[in-house]
Order: structure tokens, then C-alpha cells, then sequence
């Protein structure tokens, strides 16, 4: 059972509920600072998908017998901790997807059947590569144009351009909450007030977000808000779409299968009725439990919690990290997640990832599949270190002491 | 030499080194010492892009050997290119049809030829022998 009081906070007390955290990596042990990517997976959500596959995997909603039965209700139980968490107004607003992409791609095709030649469509340039192509696809099968909010030095959207590129025409808003590569938050609320000024819908991208700040949906009044659960100390492969009613209602189903008719005759077939509509075949079921039980690990430990310490450890880091000669933040808005994309001189980040991999270290390097940024800022990738509320400030440390020998040893 | 004989000798070098940080300082200086490509050939053509690393490769017949020169933008890559035309360059296509790469691993750098590296190496070794297989039928 998960309390519903909030744990007082100790990261090396958070830290003995993250088994990997115990491991070594090239005989260090590991520094894990690629959380942008994928955050790790403590025990109270893995005990959670043992529990499934040791006592109640079963295929759901159709099956009358016990098992069955007692996945369904975890199943859904899981669906309404997600829809609480995100403060939806109904469950059935709570679409189960494979990750952000997929929901992504679902809007996308979606709304193929509602644009037409003339239309608009606004993506911000702090895309990650997964919001850029389906709209690209969009546009090629509609017709309708691909608009772009441009980016400035620091990395923050210039939102007066926002401003010229938004008229009667646009028909959809896509930006992410906030910028994988650069850690950016954007100004979503203001987007969307912009954006249903001028009877356009509105899709954030929340996977880099919902690990740090709680989204709610209603008071964002955001039409469609994606995200995954292995960013969120969930496992992969599950994540969510949340859609305002009436836009799911309107948007025609993505793939056919089992789950998702009501009926089914050769000269007709009707749709079942949401979320259902949307999630034709078996789904990941153990996945959407293990979601809802990363969300209440989460949440147990609070969410201004993790984003007050997040904040220190990303000063703490940024300090340190502009005290070492020729480095260079690409990123620099005050209003970022714990996130710091970096370069040293001219040294490729490849170099300085593989060398901090033998000492232990993972970061990511290379473009972050937002290839437009880092042409906008004339480089070939960064080094990039994500921070997660299991980190501390000693292993910053030991990161910046790796750091500047990775430097010594390529200069 | 034989390609296995180069193919020892590296193994016997590195056999030397007694940690990570010495087989790499070693690498990395092979990478900033050796100018690896004439700059006429560091074109779009002769590129192998790696998602994290390009790798610039060019390829020539010289008295029925294949002479290779390459580049990379990542130093670590660029040394363990270094290697590789040491092993592969100035010898027979057939030769280096039959060849493999397995001294990698006794070397301690096989994660770099691991093909979800995507540094450009595991493509740029495929390039290595296809160049080899169009001059070995020229040959014939």
C-alpha cells in the first residue's frame, strides 16, 4: 500500500529505493545523469510488476473469470490515479498509449481528416524530432502548412513571433512543456490562451515535464497534453494521451482492432466509446499499472519537493560546471528542469561521453533528435546532464572531477 | 605484413597498457597526430554518418593494393581509425575481403565497433571491405 503522506525528503534516503543506483559501470560505481532519456525504476514500481506477472496476468475487460477481473480493476484503478494526477475531468479522457510518440502520431492522424489545403499548423523549434515529423506528414497528406516559432540565444521561444504566425487559419498548436535537448520550460499557459483566441486546438508534449512539474490539465484548459511513463520512474513502452472530450469525440480511431468496436457486422462496424475507441488490441497492461504506481511513488515523495531540489542540484551544477575553461551552456533561460546541455572548447561531445563512461558517468551526447537546434547554435550535438531527485551533490561533484580529466585527457 | 601480423603486433601494444586511461590517451594521440584524409576528399560523398560521429573515408588502387584514408570528427573515433587503416590499408581486396576485425576485442574497444554505437565505425568497416570487393573485381 502506498501512504498518502508525504515522505520527508533525504536523497540518500530516496536513493535505497533505486536498486540499479547500487551498481557499478566499468568497475565505478554509477553516476547516472541520463535521466532526460529515461528515469531509473524504484522498487515499490518494480515490486508492482513482479506482483503482476507472479499473481494476476490476465488479458482484461473481456474475461469473466477472477484474473481477468482483478487486472481490469488494476487496469483502470491505475487509469484513475493517472487522470487524478493530471487533474482530468473524466477517466475517459485518460487515453493508454505505447509512449509520447504514439500519441503524438494518434492527434496527428486524427486530425488528417479534419484540416484541409489553407489550414495551418504551429510547431515551436524546440522540438524533439518525434513532434516535427508527424506534422511534416500531416501537411504533405492535407495540404496545410507547417509554421515554426523560432528560438532565441537562450534557448526560450520568442513568443512575439508566436504572435505573427498565429491567425484565423491555425488549426492546431503543438510545443513541448519543456525542450529535451536544453531543458527550456515554456510558457504553455500563455500558448494556449493565445492559441484558443483564434479557435485553434492545442497539444503539449509533456514528456521532459511530468517528471518535474504536475501539469493540470483543466486549469492549463489544454486540449491534448502526451506523455511516458519511463520518465516518470515507470517502465517504457506505456505512456498516456490526455484529450479534452469533445476533441476525442471528434477525432476518428487510429488503428482497428479488438477493445475498440462495439460492434462488428461485414457492412458496418461502430465504435466503442472512450477511452476504448483509441486502444484497439491488448494493451501493455502490466505497464499501465506499474504507471499508476509510479505516479503515487511520485507523488508520495511530492512533486514541489522534487522540483525545489531539482532547482538546487541544477544551480549547484551550473555553477560548477561555468568554472571549467572553454565550456560553453547551450540553454541559458532561467526558467529551465535540472537539464544542462553542454560543450567543452572544440572537443566532440562522443569524446568526452565515451571517457566519462569508463570513469562510470552516463550522460548523453550527440544531437538529442532535435537536430534544428543544434543547427540553429551551429554545432553537431552537445554533452548533456539530466538530473533526477535520487541525485546528489557529491556525485555532481565527481562528475565535475571526471569532467575536467575527460578535458586534460583530449586537449 | 600480413594483415594478422599488424592485427598482433597492435595486440602486443596494447597488451603494454595497464588501464583504460592509458589504451585511451593512446588512441586519442593517434587521433591528433595523424593527418588521415587529403582535404579534397573530406566530401559529402565520402561520408558515413554516424548519429554521434561522421567519418570521412577515401579509397585508391596503388600496385594492386588498396590504399584507404578516413577522418572523423570525434578524436576517439578518428584513433581507432587510425588503427583500423593500419590494419586494412596497403593491402590486397582479397586480403581484406577474408579479414576480420575480432583484435578489436583483445584490445580492449569493442563497444566502439558495437553496432549500436552509431559512431559510424561499424559502417565505415563495411565500407572498408566493399571498396575492397569492387577492386577485387577489377581485378578479375
Amino acid at each position: 500500500m502506498v501512504s498518502i503522506y508525504k515522505r520527508m525528503f533525504n536523497a540518500e534516503d530516496i536513493r535505497q529505493d533505486f536498486p540499479i543506483l547500487n551498481r557499478e559501470v566499468n568497475g565505478k560505481p554509477l553516476i547516472y545523469l541520463d535521466n532526460a532519456a529515461t528515469s531509473q525504476t524504484p522498487q515499490q514500481v518494480i515490486d508492482v510488476i513482479v506482483d503482476y506477472y507472479t499473481n494476476y496476468n490476465a488479458n482484461i475487460h473481456r474475461g469473466v473469470h477472477s484474473l481477468s477481473q482483478e487486472a481490469t480493476d488494476a487496469y483502470e484503478q491505475a487509469r484513475i490515479k493517472i487522470q487524478k494526477h493530471f487533474n482530468a475531468k473524466y477517466a475517459y479522457e485518460i487515453i493508454y498509449t505505447s509512449g509520447t510518440t504514439h500519441g503524438i502520431n494518434l492527434v496527428a492522424n486524427g486530425f488528417s481528416s479534419l484540416l484541409k489545403a489553407g489550414d495551418e499548423i504551429i510547431v515551436s523549434a524546440l522540438e524533439h524530432h518525434s513532434n516535427i515529423v508527424p506534422w511534416q506528414m500531416l501537411c504533405e497528406q492535407t495540404g496545410s502548412k507547417l509554421k515554426v516559432i523560432p528560438m532565441n540565444q537562450d534557448g526560450e521561444l520568442v513568443i512575439s513571433e508566436f504572435d505573427a504566425v498565429l491567425n484565423t487559419n491555425t488549426k492546431l498548436v503543438f510545443v513541448n512543456h519543456v525542450s529535451n535537448a536544453l531543458g527550456t520550460i515554456n510558457p504553455i499557459a500563455s500558448i494556449i490562451e493565445k492559441a484558443h483566441a483564434v479557435g485553434a486546438a492545442v497539444l503539449v508534449d509533456g514528456a521532459q515535464s511530468s517528471p518535474h512539474i504536475k501539469a493540470d490539465v483543466q486549469a492549463l484548459d489544454v486540449d491534448f497534453y502526451v506523455c511516458s511513463a519511463h520518465k516518470m520512474c515507470g517502465p517504457t513502452g506505456v505512456g498516456v494521451l490526455y484529450g479534452k472530450e469533445e476533441w476525442l469525440n471528434k477525432l476518428p480511431p487510429y488503428q482497428g482492432g479488438g477493445e475498440m468496436i462495439a460492434e462488428v457486422t461485414f457492412e458496418k462496424t461502430t465504435y466503442a466509446d472512450l477511452p476504448h475507441k483509441f486502444e484497439a488490441g491488448t494493451p501493455n497492461i502490466c505497464g499501465g499499472i506499474a504507471f499508476g504506481a509510479a505516479i503515487d511513488y511520485m507523488n508520495t515523495i511530492g512533486f514541489e519537493t522534487i522540483s525545489n531540489y531539482e532547482d538546487e542540484l541544477l544551480q549547484y551544477a551550473t555553477e560548477q560546471l561555468n568554472n571549467i575553461e572553454g565550456l560553453k551552456i547551450y540553454g541559458t533561460s532561467k526558467h529551465k528542469t535540472s537539464v544542462i546541455s553542454f560543450n567543452v572548447a572544440n572537443i566532440h561531445p562522443y569524446d568526452i561521453g565515451t571517457l566519462l563512461d569508463k570513469m562510470g558517468i552516463a550522460v548523453r551526447t550527440g544531437h538529442h533528435c532535435a537536430q534544428p537546434i543544434m543547427d540553429f547554435y551551429k554545432i553537431p550535438g552537445t554533452v548533456r546532464a539530466s538530473f533526477m531527485f535520487y541525485n546528489t551533490k557529491e556525485e555532481i561533484d565527481q562528475f565535475i572531477t571526471a569532467l575536467k580529466k575527460t578535458v586534460t585527457m583530449l586537449s | 605484413m600480413t594483415i594478422k601480423a599488424v592485427q598482433e603486433e597492435i595486440i602486443d601494444e596494447f597488451s603494454m597498457f595497464e588501464d583504460w586511461e592509458e589504451r585511451y590517451q593512446y588512441m586519442i594521440d593517434l587521433g591528433k597526430d595523424l593527418p588521415l584524409i587529403d582535404g579534397q576528399y573530406k566530401t559529402e560523398d565520402n561520408i558515413i554518418k554516424g548519429c554521434q560521429s561522421k567519418v570521412w573515408v577515401h579509397a585508391n588502387m596503388d600496385d594492386n593494393k588498396v590504399v584507404f584514408t578516413a577522418d572523423s570528427d570525434a578524436i576517439i573515433t578518428k584513433g581507432i581509425i587510425a588503427i583500423l587503416i593500419r590494419v586494412f590499408s596497403n593491402q590486397h581486396p582479397k586480403d581484406i575481403i577474408e579479414a576480420n576485425t575480432d583484435f578489436i576485442d583483445q584490445i580492449g574497444l569493442k563497444e566502439h565497433l558495437s553496432p549500436t554505437r552509431a559512431n559510424g565505425l561499424v559502417s565505415m568497416i563495411k565500407q572498408l571491405k566493399l571498396y575492397a570487393i569492387a577492386y577485387q573485381t577489377q581485378l578479375n
